[in-house]
C-alpha cells in the first residue's frame, strides 16, 4: 500500500527566549512516503532536532500543518499525542535510553505498559521483537551486562514493539563503533525493505547517511536540498 | 472495563515494585521512618490502652457497684475538718439504709485503725479493718482459707478476725492461722480465715496490709467510740446505682433531721464516676501517646517525600523516555505516586509487627511490670491507614513535578 505517511505544509517553529525568539523551523514543507528512508542532515543549530521532535510528536509547531497517516497531528491534545506516540511511532536514541538494572526483556516490554493490550502476551510479543534483532538469547540480562551494539538493538526491539508505521533514530551510531554502527544499519534496512517500515534517521556522519534512500539538508531551519540514491 | 482498571492498577503495581526493587537498600531506609513511625504509634497507645484497662480493673476489684457513705465536715466557727470528719454517722443509720433502701443489697460499715499485733515473738503493725459481715462480698474480695465472720458474730462484738495475706505472711510465714490466736492491742483475737491477695493498690500501698475485724468489735473494744467512719454500700446492679445514692440520700437527710435547703452532713461517693474519670485521664494520656508518635511518623512522611524528590531527578531520563513511548501525564503520575504509597504501606506492615513486638517486650521490662499493654484492631488500622495517607499526601508533590516534565528536556537531561 503506498501513499504518504507523512505530510509537512508550511511548518514553523519559534522559541522564545525572554525577550529575544529564535525561528528553529522557518516553513518546511516536505512529504515522506510510506516505507521511506530518509536521513536528515544538518549542522547544530539547523534546525534538525527541533523537526525530529515535532515529527516524533513531542513538541507541536508553532504554525503550518503535520499530517501524519492523513491525521493533522498537531492540533492533538497531549495525551492524543502519547497515544500517537505509543501506537505509530519507534524512537531509538543517540544514548539508547535503556532503564539500568533491567533485563533487556524488561525494557523492551515497556511500550506495552502505556497501551491496551492483554498483559498476557506481552512477554511473548516483547521475545518476538527481540528476536527480530537478534536478541532472543540475551532477553534476560540485565542492560549493564550488555555491550553497546546490544543495548541498542535493544532499544530497537523497544521501538519495534508495538508495530510502528514509523521509527525516528536519532544519531543511532553516535556512541557506536564502525563496525557495529553497520550491523545497527543493516537491522533498520532490513526493517525498512522486509516490513514496510518507514524510517528517519537524524545523522552527520556521511557514510551512515548513505543507508537511506534519500537525504535532505537543513540549515537555518529550512530545508536546502534533497538527494536521492 | 473493571477488568481493564483492575489491570492496570496490578500493571502500575508491578512497575512500581520494579523500581522500588533497583533500589533496595534506598527503599528499606525510606521506609524505615514509616516503619519506626507505626511502631511507635501501635506501642504508644497499646500502653495506654493496657493503663486504661489496668485502673478499670482495678476499680472493679474494689467492688461492684459500690457507694460509699461518708459523713461530711465538721464545721466549728468557720474551721472545716475536711470529709469525714464528723461523728454523726451512726451504726443505726448503716443498719437502716441495709433495711429501708430497695435498691441496696447489702452494707458493710466501716472502722478503722492502725495497730500493733503480736503472735508468738513476732509483731507486726498493721492497719485494722472494722467491717460488716457482707464487706467480702460488697468489696469483691474472696476468702482463700477459712471463712469470714457472721452476722452473729458482729452482733454479738466476737473477738475474731480474718487475716490480709500480708499480714499472714509476716507473723505466720508457711503455717496454717487458722483457729490461732492473735493479740491486737494486748486483746486476743481468734483467726477465722485468709483474705486471697489481691496486690498493690494504686499509690496506697499493699492493700494486703490489713486485719479484718467485726465493726462493732473495733468501735467498742479497740477504739471506744459511738460512730462508724463510713458505710460500704453495694447496690443491686450497676444501673441502680444512682437510683440506691437518692435513697440514701434522702433516707439520711430525713433521720439527721435536716432542713430542706441545708446542707448534708454526709457524702456519697460513686465508685463508678471515679472510674469513668480516671479512664477518661488515662484515655488522654493515650491520644497523648499517640500524637506524639505521630509526629515520627510524620518525619518519615516528609523522609518519603525527600526520597521521592530525589528519585524524580534521578529518573528524569527514565521519565522522558516513558513518555516518549507512549506515557501520559497521568501514567506518570500514578507510577511515582504508587511507588511512595507502596513504600508507606510496606512500611505500614513491617511498623504494624514491629509495634506488637514492641508493646510485647515492654511488659518484659521491670519498670513496666504492672503495665498490660493491648494491642486494639482500631490503632493498628488507624496507623496502617494514616501511613496509606501519608504515602499519597508525601508522595502527591514529587510525582506531580515528575509528571509535569517536558519529554524533550527531560530525554537530553545529563
Amino acid at each position: 500500500m503506498s501513499g504518504n505517511i507523512i505530510e509537512l505544509r508550511n511548518l514553523a517553529k519559534t522559541y522564545y527566549i525572554g525577550e529575544t525568539h529564535v525561528d528553529a523551523l522557518r516553513g518546511v514543507s516536505y512529504t515522506i512516503e510510506k516505507g521511506d528512508f530518509l536521513a536528515v542532515m544538518g549542522s547544530s543549530g539547523s534546525g534538525k532536532s527541533t523537526l525530529m521532535n515535532i515529527l516524533g510528536c513531542l513538541d507541536k509547531p508553532t504554525s503550518g500543518e503535520y499530517f501524519l497517516d492523513g491525521e493533522e497531528v498537531s492540533t492533538f491534545d497531549k495525551n492524543k499525542l502519547a497515544s500517537i506516540r505509543n501506537k505509530k511511532i519507534g524512537f531509538v536514541f543517540q544514548s539508547f535510553n535503556l532503564l539500568a538494572r533491567t533485563t533487556a526483556l524488561e525494557n523492551t516490554e515497556l511500550p506495552l505498559l502505556y497501551s491496551s493490550t492483554n498483559g498476557k502476551d506481552m512477554t511473548e510479543r516483547a521475545l518476538a521483537s527481540l528476536a527480530a534483532v537478534g536478541l532472543k538469547d540475551r532477553a534476560h540480562h540485565k542492560t549493564n551486562q550488555l555491550s553497546g551494539g546490544e543495548q541498542q538493538r535493544v532499544a530497537i526491539a523497544r521501538a519495534l514493539l508495538n508495530n510502528p508505521s514509523l521509527i525516528l533514530a536519532d544519531e543511532p551510531t553516535g556512541n557506536l563503533d564502525s563496525k557495529t554502527s553497520s550491523d545497527i544499519m543493516n537491522i533498520f534496512k532490513t526493517l525498512n525493505e522486509e516490513k514496510g517500515i518507514t524510517m528517519i534517521m537524524v545523522t552527520h556522519e556521511p557514510d551512515i547517511a548513505a543507508w537511506a534512500r534519500k537525504r535532505i539538508y537543513l540549515k537555518d531551519g529550512l530545508i536546502i536540498r534533497e538527494e536521492r540514491t | 472495563m473493571m477488568k481493564r482498571a483492575l489491570m492496570h492498577g496490578v500493571r502500575t503495581c508491578r512497575v512500581a515494585f520494579r523500581a522500588l526493587a533497583r533500589n533496595k537498600m534506598r527503599s528499606f531506609l525510606t521506609a524505615l521512618g514509616i516503619i519506626i513511625g507505626v511502631g511507635a504509634v501501635i506501642a504508644m497507645v497499646s500502653i495506654g490502652e493496657g493503663a486504661k484497662r489496668g485502673i478499670e480493673s482495678r476499680f472493679a476489684s474494689m467492688g461492684a457497684n459500690l457507694l460509699v457513705v461518708r459523713p461530711g465536715s465538721q464545721n466549728a466557727r468557720g474551721v472545716h475538718g475536711g470529709w469525714g470528719s464528723m461523728t454523726t454517722l451512726k451504726e443505726d443509720d448503716a443498719l437502716a439504709i441495709g433495711q429501708e433502701c430497695p435498691a441496696v443489697r447489702y452494707i458493710s460499715p466501716s472502722v478503722s485503725a492502725r495497730a500493733q499485733t503480736i503472735y508468738g515473738n513476732k509483731n507486726w503493725n498493721t492497719s485494722i479493718s472494722g467491717t460488716g459481715d457482707r464487706y467480702p462480698d460488697v468489696r469483691n474480695w474472696e476468702v482463700e482459707a477459712g471463712a469470714y465472720f457472721d452476722e452473729n458474730m458482729v452482733k454479738a462484738g466476737a473477738k475474731v478476725c480474718v487475716l490480709g495475706s500480708d499480714v499472714k505472711t509476716n507473723l505466720f510465714e508457711d503455717e496454717d492461722p487458722v483457729g490461732k490466736v492473735i493479740r491486737i492491742k494486748k486483746i486476743p483475737f481468734k483467726i477465722l480465715g485468709v483474705l486471697k491477695k489481691r496486690g498493690e493498690s494504686a499509690g496506697f500501698g499493699s492493700r494486703d496490709d490489713m486485719i479484718a475485724i467485726p465493726y462493732t468489735t473495733a468501735m467498742r473494744r479497740l477504739q471506744g467510740i459511738d460512730y462508724i467512719q463510713s458505710i460500704d454500700v453495694q447496690a443491686v446492679s450497676s444501673d441502680m446505682m444512682s437510683q440506691a445514692q437518692a435513697q440514701i440520700e434522702e433516707l439520711l437527710r430525713l433521720r439527721h433531721r435536716i432542713a430542706p435547703g441545708a446542707e448534708d452532713d454526709f457524702n456519697v461517693g460513686n465508685l463508678a464516676e471515679i472510674a469513668e474519670t480516671a479512664a477518661e485521664s488515662t484515655k488522654m494520656m493515650t491520644v497523648l501517646l499517640g500524637s506524639i508518635a505521630s509526629i515520627s511518623l510524620l518525619v518519615g512522611g516528609i523522609g518519603i517525600m525527600n526520597i521521592m524528590l530525589v528519585s524524580v531527578t534521578e529518573r528524569i531520563r527514565e521519565i522522558g523516555l516513558r513518555m516518549a513511548v507512549g506515557a501520559r501525564e497521568r501514567d506518570i503520575l500514578l507510577q511515582f505516586l504508587t511507588e511512595a504509597i507502596v513504600l508507606s504501606l510496606m512500611g505500614g506492615l513491617i511498623g504494624i509487627g514491629f509495634g506488637i513486638g514492641a508493646s510485647k517486650l515492654v511488659k518484659k521490662i521491670p519498670m513496666f511490670a504492672s503495665f498490660n499493654t493491648v494491642v486494639s484492631i482500631q490503632s493498628v488500622l488507624m496507623a496502617f491507614f494514616f501511613a496509606a495517607a501519608i504515602g499519597i499526601f508525601f508522595g502527591f508533590y514529587p510525582a506531580r513535578k515528575a509528571s509535569r516534565l517536558d519529554p524533550i528536556e527531560a530525554l537530553r537531561y545529563e
